[in-house]
């Protein structure tokens, strides 16, 4: 994706800023205007809190280009507690125990780079809950 | 609004072919259907194609190829639906000869995938999803689809051995199919042997690069009726949408635009699945043809994966699917391979299938998906007379 692109979508990428649709309260993301669930104008932001369970899970070991010094590496789709499914990778965890029903959270890590002189592409991924240290 | 019929068919050999370019390809199927129809002109060419600019460096086809084969001067145009192309550009053939304005068009589908290294055309397969929020994480195609199997087997306790059934009976078919990439049967060891592409999908799930070209004429029946007895009518057609990233579906194992299609199609037709004779059905993955037989009614939820299990999807069986090998071992060469799937209900419908005949076909039906069900475009053909 060429920089114009990926600049745009720095609230998505970084904060999971999705809308919420005026009608029936559905909770979007991505962002659209328009509420699939009622087809009302759906403009007001509305601020994802991250948390969410693993809905289902693949692991890539044929990747793309631009992601293949990453493979093999677990990617997602991640139900949000407020209701959509988001794709992404899962990190901080060995692709062996992640499960679906999986409690995740999201974190903000590097995605891809273009190059030794090009963009280098921030965004979320979800990492199983960090659970409370037992002596905190 | 007119009938409309296939007068001509022609197919190249799928697979990787290292000395044509995408233009030779396409210009043999277009030349191969134009002999079988016994025609020297047409009104319209339509291409059906997905990445000729990704991994060609080519755009503009429809007049590129239009004037290679010696059609210059023709409306002709490019349709691309990603892996839907093929068929979305039939459907636009159809439109124009039923609506009355054009007489004779030839559709062809091509893709030319091994012109570049294989992660360049796993991005560019890729291009069938969502840029901004499924392809950036570093998805590919395959993986969509993994995404949906393991959903599958985790909600209906299914096991991935289960899915055997659909790469063994294709490769089965694609044995006797001169035209087919993989022209040898595989063996349930095999099935569970082969590498790992993106779990739980392994080699024998999916579905191959390849390159290929395939062609249909259409006219209007009661022209086609006149010079071509061994015509056959298209009675239904249909194209429908679903969002393009699975993230954005209500319930990601249904694939609705499947079903809107194949209803409508069937609407169209006047029948049901019951009247249906063969399915060349969108094996891309194994998962696929699964979804696919249960959202056009031939199986439950959940229970697709045992049509294959049961053996009823073999060419004697209840509903007979990828005859001719279909995407898993005819190959797939993406934007072809709705064309291919035509190529092949009409020889069907013709009975020149040879060994891979189903027995008594009047009626076939085609259903060809676009990314990971986005674009879903069915068709109903019968035999005449």
């Amino acid at each position: 994706m060429a920089i114009p692109q990926n600049w745009r979508l720095q609230h998505q990428r970084y904060r999971l800023t999705g809308e919420v649709c005026h009608t029936c309260g559905a909770k979007l993301f991505p962002p659209r205007d328009v509420c699939p669930e009622c087809a009302k104008p759906a403009y007001e932001p509305f601020q994802f809190a991250g948390k969410g369970e693993v809905y289902s899970f693949t692991v890539l070991s044929d990747a793309p280009a631009g992601y293949e010094a990453y493979e093999p590496y677990p990617v997602a789709l991640v139900k949000l507690q407020e209701g959509p499914l988001v794709t992404a990778q899962l990190t901080d965890v060995d692709p062996q125990d992640v499960r679906i029903g999986m409690p995740v959270e999201m974190v903000t890590r590097k995605l891809t780079e273009d190059g030794d002189d090009g963009l280098i592409v921030y965004g979320y991924k979800f990492r199983p809950v960090l659970k409370a240290a037992a002596n905190g | 609004m007119r009938d409309v019929s296939i007068i001509g068919i022609g197919q190249t050999e799928v697979g990787e072919h290292w000395g044509k370019s995408l233009r030779h390809l396409a210009g043999d199927a277009v030349l191969a259907a134009m002999r079988d129809a016994g025609i020297e002109r047409a009104d319209a060419l339509y291409v059906g194609n997905m990445l000729s600019g990704e991994l060609n460096g080519q755009e503009h086809l429809g007049a590129l190829i239009a004037d290679f084969v010696g059609l210059r001067g023709v409306e002709a145009v490019k349709i691309e639906a990603a892996c839907g192309s093929g068929a979305a550009a039939v459907r636009m053939g159809y439109l124009a000869v039923a609506s009355g304005l054009l007489d004779v068009v030839i559709v062809v589908g091509v893709e030319k995938m091994t012109d570049q290294k294989g992660a360049v055309t796993t991005a560019g397969l890729a291009m069938a999803a969502d840029a901004e929020y499924e392809v950036v994480n570093g998805i590919s195609f395959v993986s969509l689809n993994a995404l949906l199997m393991q959903r599958y087997m985790h909600e209906y306790g299914v096991q991935h051995e289960d899915f055997a059934g659909f790469p063994i009976n294709a490769h089965k078919n694609a044995a006797t199919n001169p035209y087919a990439m993989f022209r040898k049967p595989i063996s349930l060891e095999t099935f569970k042997r082969a590498r790992m592409v993106a779990a739980p999908i392994n080699l024998m799930d999916s579905s191959p690069v390849a390159d290929g070209a395939a062609a249909v004429v259409l006219a209007p029946s009661e022209v086609a009726r006149r010079f071509q007895p061994a015509s056959v009518r298209i009675i239904g057609s249909a194209n429908a949408t679903d969002s393009l990233a699975v993230h954005d579906r209500r319930d990601p194992l249904f694939l609705s635009a499947a079903a809107l299609s194949a209803q409508k199609a069937y609407r169209q037709a006047g029948i049901g699945p019951n009247d249906v004779d063969f399915f060349e059905l969108h094996d891309a993955f194994s998962i696929t043809a699964a979804l696919s037989l249960e959202a056009a009614g031939f199986a439950e939820r959940g229970r697709g994966v045992y049509l294959a299990k049961d053996g009823e999807i073999a060419l004697d069986g209840r509903i007979p699917i990828c005859t001719f090998g279909g995407l898993k071992a005819r190959g797939h060469p993406v934007g072809a391979t709705g064309v291919y799937q035509i190529v092949e209900a009409v020889l069907q419908l013709r009975h020149l299938a040879g060994p891979n005949q189903v027995k008594n076909a009047r009626i076939g039906m085609t259903q060809n998906i676009g990314g990971s069900g986005a674009t879903v475009i069915t068709h109903i053909l019968a035999a005449e007379g």
